[in-house]
């Protein structure tokens, strides 16, 4: 059995030549002591045991795996699965990290959480637990994503969470990265940085790897049984890499399947048109925001702007272990533009009834474009790591909805504009 | 207590080669009380306006002066230099613009400069080439806050190996077998970061301020430069008497994009007499 986080000697929090931990000197204390209470959580099976109940009686899990029937027959090539993130409290896999973390706050004993957000659901998610769990709590999202995501800003707010728009940057995720660690440097004492992707110094991209490594684990017992025998190819989206971390950890010993990270490929390939770190060629290995990875840069290491319909997916950086083992050939990426995504996303909704979020719907365009040519004794599981009708207003735009612009048009009319 | 320059063997490792960035110090020290060392942001507003910036500071005797290389994620930074950078990128200021500026400050001007910036403008560069182009834009050493001393071991030898100095930061938050393992692989001076918090927030001249002072002198004979937002001939009284190098960082940013040559000049004015 393979442990990606056996580290060499030396060498913890590094997946290859990737991962680190680089950081300011003022947090060298807060990320040892951080490293201390999440090794011994790790090693304490009371901890992950209360874990998995908190997540089975407050977030509804474990999460099924569905047959996609229709959309198979409809496709004629291989038997199409996913795995139901979806259906989580707060609807994404982002409650499985939080929940974890929430519990490891409570263990360290500080009584204030702070988050970044792209699309809102992991700001979201953290405001429910900081709501559950008492906590106090801020959430840093860039302004340009606060003006597209306006109904995660308003359920964070109406569940006791500050949020702040940062104006800095770009103003998407990454600017509000920046921000989190500005204000994690002056609060240590009492906050905890509830980083909600995989990235980040060392020990977040392990720590968020472990916490979400049940979908993996229950994705793949459910396949078995469903189907009695393992998928061909597993698909999941990759912006910071934490839902795709997840369920491949499940399959990472099973060499026979074949794991396909899904990037956001935005308008296609060219600097500043996507977030595809790996699957195009604009991206090289850098250090920023606490850790080595291949980032969306220029030749004096400043990062360029990114592109997405999802603003989940559209972010610099990539999770440190993803890229580790897509160079030893053991992940393939693929990119999805924007126009494949809106395709895939109705397809969907046709034949299964499903709404796939846009991050989600990245992997399920992958797959739709793969499965195709594949055949029916073959099989593919896809990650669907959140439910796409919370994003009604974005989704509605994605798709040119006409009645759904009149509708807002009427509302602001109601409202006196 | 370690000194500079000398492992935990006892073994003297680099005392010599060290002797630029210290000697200056060391020679300044002797004439007043602390020294100055100021911050400019390459580029920001412009390279024209960083000059007339930088012939005030002359005019006012200060010592070292940090040219920041700008970086689209200052993290470290506050507000005021988190603009100053993305104006500056925006401005399409490169890294080459940067060691240009900093070979032409140092061909007009007697103070001594240091780089400052993020890792990632190191690491994309090489670091070999970076240290080389320090070098030749006759730059005194590097202050770079997002390197840990552990990822540092290949850069500070490298600059070593050319009479550079990388600068080292001990913070209040440190154990003090932290400061030691600092203190071990610092040179030229300590930058001591008075307090929690990004650049430009205020602190104030308290005992918790000189207990860690304390602390850190005794794990560590460099000189200590400090900053908490000094503003008053009493920030600078106070580091003369507790430390050697007062840092002048975002106060003098904001009095330029206040009011530029009168704002500054009356700025350094107040806080430094004539």
């Amino acid at each position: 059995m393979m442990d990606l986080f056996d580290y060499d000697d030396g060498r913890e929090g590094y997946y290859g030549q990737y991962g680190g931990t680089f950081l300011p000197e003022i947090l060298h204390t807060t990320i040892e002591d951080l490293k201390r209470e999440f090794g011994s959580a790790k090693q304490d099976p009371a901890f992950w045991q209360e874990y998995v109940e908190l997540l089975h009686s407050y977030s509804g899990r474990p999460t099924p795996v569905t047959s996609l029937d229709n959309l198979s027959r409809h496709l004629g090539g291989a038997r199409i699965y996913a795995k139901r993130e979806d259906l989580n409290q707060t609807g994404a896999h982002k409650i499985n990290n939080v929940l974890g973390q929430g519990l490891l706050v409570k263990r360290m004993g500080k009584s204030r959480v702070i988050a970044e957000t792209g699309a809102g659901q992991h700001g979201y998610a953290t405001a429910t637990m900081a709501a559950r769990f008492g906590l106090k709590c801020k959430i840093y999202m860039g302004a340009v994503d606060v003006a597209r995501q306006r109904p995660n800003v308003f359920w964070m707010e109406k569940l006791g969470a500050e949020v702040i728009a940062v104006e800095d940057g770009q103003q998407t995720l990454k600017d509000a990265i920046n921000e989190c660690l500005r204000d994690w440097v002056t609060n240590m004492d009492d906050t905890h940085y509830v980083l909600g992707t995989a990235c980040g110094p060392h020990p977040f991209p392990e720590m968020v790897s472990w916490f979400q490594s049940i979908i993996g684990t229950e994705a793949r017992e459910q396949f078995r049984v469903l189907n009695g025998s393992l998928p061909n190819r597993v698909y999941a989206c990759v912006g910071g890499g934490s839902n795709a971390i997840g369920i491949f950890q499940g399959f990472f010993n099973d060499i026979e399947v074949e794991l396909v990270g899904c990037e956001a490929g935005g308008f296609g390939p060219g600097a500043g048109n996507h977030a595809a770190r790996l699957a195009y060629k604009d991206a090289s290995v850098g250090v920023a925001q606490g850790y080595k990875t291949y980032f969306l840069q220029n030749e004096d290491g400043n990062m360029m702007h990114t592109h997405s319909v999802a603003a989940g997916l559209d972010y610099i950086g990539v999770n440190p272990i993803l890229v580790d083992q897509w160079e030893k050939g053991r992940i393939r990426f693929e990119a999805v533009t924007d126009q494949e995504v809106t395709e895939a996303l109705k397809l969907t909704m046709e034949t299964e009834g499903l709404i796939p979020a846009l991050e989600s719907c990245h992997g399920f365009a992958q797959a739709i474009k793969e499965a195709a040519q594949m055949s029916p004794n073959e099989s593919v599981l896809i990650n669907m790591s959140g439910r796409g009708d919370k994003d009604i207003f974005t989704i509605a735009d994605a798709l040119d909805d006409q009645k759904w612009r009149e509708f807002i048009r009427q509302k602001a009319v109601e409202y006196g504009i | 207590m370690i000194k500079s320059g000398v492992n935990l063997s006892g073994k003297k490792l680099w005392n010599t080669e060290f002797k630029m960035l210290s000697g200056y110090i060391a020679k300044r020290k002797k004439t007043k009380s602390p020294l100055v060392m100021t911050h400019v942001v390459c580029g920001y507003p412009s390279f024209e306006e960083n000059l007339k910036a930088l012939e005030i500071m002359q005019g006012f005797n200060v010592d070292i002066v940090e040219l920041q290389f700008p970086f689209s994620e200052p993290s470290a930074d506050g507000p005021a230099f988190v603009r100053a950078n993305q104006i500056a990128i925006e401005q399409g200021v490169s890294v080459k613009d940067c060691f240009e500026f900093m070979r032409k400050v140092n061909n007009q001007f007697s103070f001594k400069t240091l780089m400052m910036g993020y890792y990632n403008t190191v690491f994309k560069m090489g670091e070999a080439e970076f240290l080389d182009r320090l070098q030749q834009a006759g730059g005194m050493g590097f202050i770079v806050p997002d390197l840990p001393i552990e990822e540092a071991c290949t850069l500070f030898e490298g600059a070593r190996q050319r009479s550079l100095s990388p600068i080292v930061l001990m913070t209040p938050t440190n154990h003090d077998s932290r400061l030691q393992e600092l203190a071990e692989a610092a040179d030229g001076f300590v930058y001591a970061v008075a307090r929690k918090g990004v650049t430009g927030a205020a602190t104030s001249m308290s005992p918790e301020l000189i207990n860690f002072l304390q602390r850190c002198k005794q794990y560590t004979d460099l000189p200590l430069a400090v900053g908490f937002g000094v503003s008053s001939p009493a920030d600078i009284r106070f580091i003369g008497d507790n430390a050697d190098i007062a840092i002048i960082g975002t106060a003098a940013l904001r009095a330029w994009e206040a009011g530029k040559e009168n704002a500054l000049s009356s700025f350094f004015s107040n806080l430094l007499g004539e």
